[in-house]
C-alpha cells in the first residue's frame, strides 16, 4: 500500500471545483489535498474527538456526526461528489450508507480494503483469517464489521440501483484494472444513481 | 496560559434612543464593558464576547482586592488561552435589561423618575445585537474577527451574522439552539411565575417599597439550575446522599443533599439578581425565533450570514439545548453552504459544559480561532 499514492489516484477522480462530503474524512487529508490542488469546497464527517480536531487545525470543515445515525443532515443531490474511503467496512449499515452516499451526491467514490486479494485467499486457505498491510487486525479485535470483495461490491451496487461508472483496483501505489478481485487490496468504485 | 490580571469595567454613554423591536424605544442609556488585549493598528483583531442570563461584561481577569473575583469565562480567555488575548482584542459587554451596570429595571425612568422597574422595555437578542453594534462604533471597530458566546450568548452571536453579517467575520455558537422549545419555554414560565406570585413583588415595582422578591427569584434560580445539569452529573455529586445520617421524617427541612445545594444556589442568586431581569432575559430567550419572519425556514435566516465562518458545539449531556439543537443550527448553515464545523463535546456536565474547562472542547475552539484571520 501507498496511501500517498492512493490518495493521489482517488483524488483525480473528483472534478475540479466539486463540491465534495467527505465521510469518515480522518484527519481532512484527502480534503487538503482536494482544496489545494483541485480547488474544491465542501465538508468532512467525522466522528473521532482527535480527527475532528486536526481538521479544524489544518482548516478543513468538519462536522462531528456519527454515520451510522444517518445523513439527513444533507439534502438530496446537494454535492457534486461524496466520498466514502476506507469507512464502509466500519459501518453496520452498509446498505443503507450507500443508499445514501447516491442519494446526496451526484457522484459516489467508495474505497475498502478487497477481502478477495490472494494473499487473503491463500490465507484462508491455510485456515486462517488474513492479516496485512491493507487488513491489519486480527479477527477479534478488527473495527472492520463488513468484509466484502471487490466481486461482492458489484453485486451490492447492482442490487441497489447504482451504476458503476469506473472501477479499479489500487495495489502499491498503483491501478489494478486487470482482475483486481484477485490482484488489489483495496477496491475503488466511482458510483451514480441509475 | 495566564490571566490577563486585574481589570477595569469602563462605560459608555449612549444619547440617541435605542430603537427595539417591539416599536418601543430605549431612551438614552449605558453600556458597561470590558476590554482585554490590544487593538491593532487595522482595527481587525477584535472578537466580542456575548453572555448568557446570568453573566456580564466581566468576562475575564479579576477585580483589585477582590478575591474569587474571577470573569465567567477566565478559562477560555486570556493571554495564551483559547480565545488568546496577546493575539485578540477581546470586548466583553452587559446587556441592556441585565443587573450589572449596563442601564436596566434597576435605573431611573426618566419619564417617572422613578426606578423602571417592571416598566423597563421588552428587550431582544436582536436589540441586544444592535445595542452592542453601537458600542463597536463607539470604539471604532468596523468589523469583528469574530464574535462568540454559549447559550443565550450563542443566540447573539448567530443573531450577529445574520443581522450585521458585514459586521463580523466569523461566529462561535456554543451549546445553543436556533429557538427555545416548548419545554424550555414552559421552564422559564414556572420561573416567572415564581417571581411574579411573590407577594414581595409587587407588579415589578418592589424597589419603591423597599423589598425584593427573594422567594421568587430564589424558586426560579433552582429551577433553572436543574436545567443546567445533567442528570448523571447532578447524581455523582449529590446521588441520594443525606444531610444528616438518617431520615429527620419532615416535609419540611432540608433531608437530601441536593435540596441543599438547590437552596444555596437559589439563596445566593437572590442576593445578587434583579426579579425584573430576570422576566426580561428569559422573555429574550423565549422570543428568539430568527426562522419565524422566514416562515419557519432557518436556512432562509442564515442566507445572509454567507461569507462568515462558523464554529458550532454542542455537549452530549446538555439536555437543555441537545446537539440536535445544534444540528439544526449546523444544517441550516450547511444549506447555505457556508463554512462550518461541528463539534459535539461527549462532556458528562450538561448545559454548563460550556462554562467549564473541558480539553477536547478547549482545544477546539482553540484551534478554530488559530484560524481566524486577523489581516
Amino acid at each position: 500500500m501507498s496511501p500517498r499514492r492512493d490518495l493521489e489516484i482517488i483524488a483525480s477522480l473528483v472534478p475540479a471545483g466539486a463540491r465534495v462530503l467527505d465521510l469518515g474524512c480522518g484527519t481532512g487529508e484527502m480534503l487538503s489535498h482536494l482544496k489545494r490542488t483541485r480547488g474544491c469546497t465542501g465538508y468532512g464527517v467525522e466522528i473521532d474527538d482527535a480527527n475532528v480536531h486536526a481538521c479544524v487545525q489544518r482548516g478543513i470543515d468538519v462536522l462531528q456526526l456519527n454515520l451510522e445515525d444517518g445523513l439527513a443532515l444533507f439534502e438530496d443531490q446537494s454535492f457534486d461528489v461524496v466520498l466514502q474511503l476506507e469507512t464502509l467496512q466500519h459501518l453496520r449499515n452498509t446498505e443503507r450508507m450507500l443508499r445514501e452516499t447516491a442519494r446526496i451526491g451526484r457522484i459516489g467514490i467508495v474505497s475498502f480494503p478487497n477481502f478477495a486479494h490472494w494473499p487473503n485467499r491463500l490465507r484462508v486457505a491455510t485456515g486462517r483469517m488474513p492479516v496485512t498491510k491493507a487488513l491489519p487486525y486480527e479477527w477479534y479485535d478488527t473495527p472492520n464489521i463488513r468484509v466484502g470483495t471487490f466481486a461482492d461490491f458489484e453485486v451490492l451496487a447492482r442490487k441497489n440501483g447504482l451504476k458503476v461508472t469506473d472501477a479499479f483496483g489500487l495495489q502499491d501505489g498503483e491501478v489494478v484494472r486487470r482482475w483486481p478481485n484477485l490482484l488489489a487490496s483495496v477496491a475503488v468504485f466511482r458510483i451514480e444513481r441509475g | 496560559m495566564g490571566s490577563v490580571g486585574e481589570v477595569t469595567p469602563q462605560q459608555m454613554h449612549f444619547s440617541e434612543p435605542l430603537p427595539l423591536r417591539s416599536g418601543a424605544m430605549l431612551p438614552a442609556y449605558d453600556l458597561v464593558y470590558e476590554t482585554y488585549g490590544t487593538l491593532n493598528a487595522q482595527r481587525s483583531n477584535a472578537v466580542l464576547v456575548c453572555h448568557a442570563l446570568n453573566a456580564s461584561h466581566h468576562v475575564a481577569g479579576t477585580y483589585a482586592g477582590q478575591a474569587r473575583s474571577e470573569g465567567w469565562w477566565d478559562n477560555l480567555v486570556g493571554p495564551g488561552k483559547p480565545l488568546d488575548t496577546d493575539r485578540f482584542f477581546v470586548i466583553g459587554v452587559n446587556n441592556p435589561g441585565s443587573c450589572f451596570g449596563s442601564t436596566g429595571p434597576r435605573d431611573l425612568n426618566p419619564a417617572t423618575g422613578r426606578a423602571w422597574g417592571a416598566d423597563f422595555p421588552v428587550v431582544t437578542v436582536e436589540d441586544w445585537v444592535d445595542a452592542q453594534a453601537r458600542l463597536l462604533d463607539a470604539l471604532g471597530i468596523g468589523q469583528l474577527a469574530a464574535v462568540i458566546g454559549g447559550s443565550l450568548g450563542g443566540m447573539q452571536a448567530l443573531g450577529w451574522t445574520m443581522r450585521h453579517p458585514q459586521r463580523v467575520r466569523h461566529c462561535a455558537a456554543i451549546a445553543t439552539a436556533p429557538n427555545l422549545s416548548a419545554q424550555n419555554i414552559a421552564f422559564n414560565e414556572v420561573a416567572r411565575r415564581a417571581i411574579v406570585t411573590d407577594p414581595d413583588f409587587h407588579g415589578g415595582h418592589f424597589y419603591a417599597h423597599g423589598v425584593l422578591p427573594r422567594r421568587g427569584l430564589r424558586v426560579a434560580r433552582m429551577i433553572g439550575h436543574i436545567t443546567y445539569l445533567s442528570d448523571d452529573a447532578m447524581e455523582q455529586k449529590f446521588g441520594r446522599e443525606l444531610r444528616a445520617a438518617e431520615f429527620g421524617y419532615t416535609t419540611q427541612d432540608i433531608e437530601f443533599q441536593i435540596e441543599s445545594y438547590l437552596r444555596h444556589q437559589g439563596d445566593k442568586f437572590s442576593d445578587y439578581f434583579d426579579a425584573n431581569t430576570y422576566l426580561l432575559i428569559t422573555r429574550a430567550l423565549d422570543y428568539f425565533d430568527p426562522a419565524r419572519e422566514h416562515g419557519g425556514d432557518l436556512a432562509c435566516a442564515f442566507d445572509a450570514a454567507r461569507g462568515c465562518g462558523f464554529l458550532v458545539v454542542s455537549f452530549t449531556t446538555d439536555w437543555r439545548f441537545s446537539p440536535a439543537r445544534s444540528r439544526e443550527i449546523v444544517k441550516a448553515l450547511v444549506d447555505n453552504r457556508i463554512d462550518v464545523s461541528y463539534a459535539e463535546i461527549a462532556a458528562p456536565h450538561g448545559h454548563d459544559a460550556f462554562l467549564l474547562d473541558d480539553e477536547r472542547y478547549h482545544r477546539v475552539v482553540r484551534a478554530w480561532f488559530d484560524r481566524v484571520d486577523i489581516g
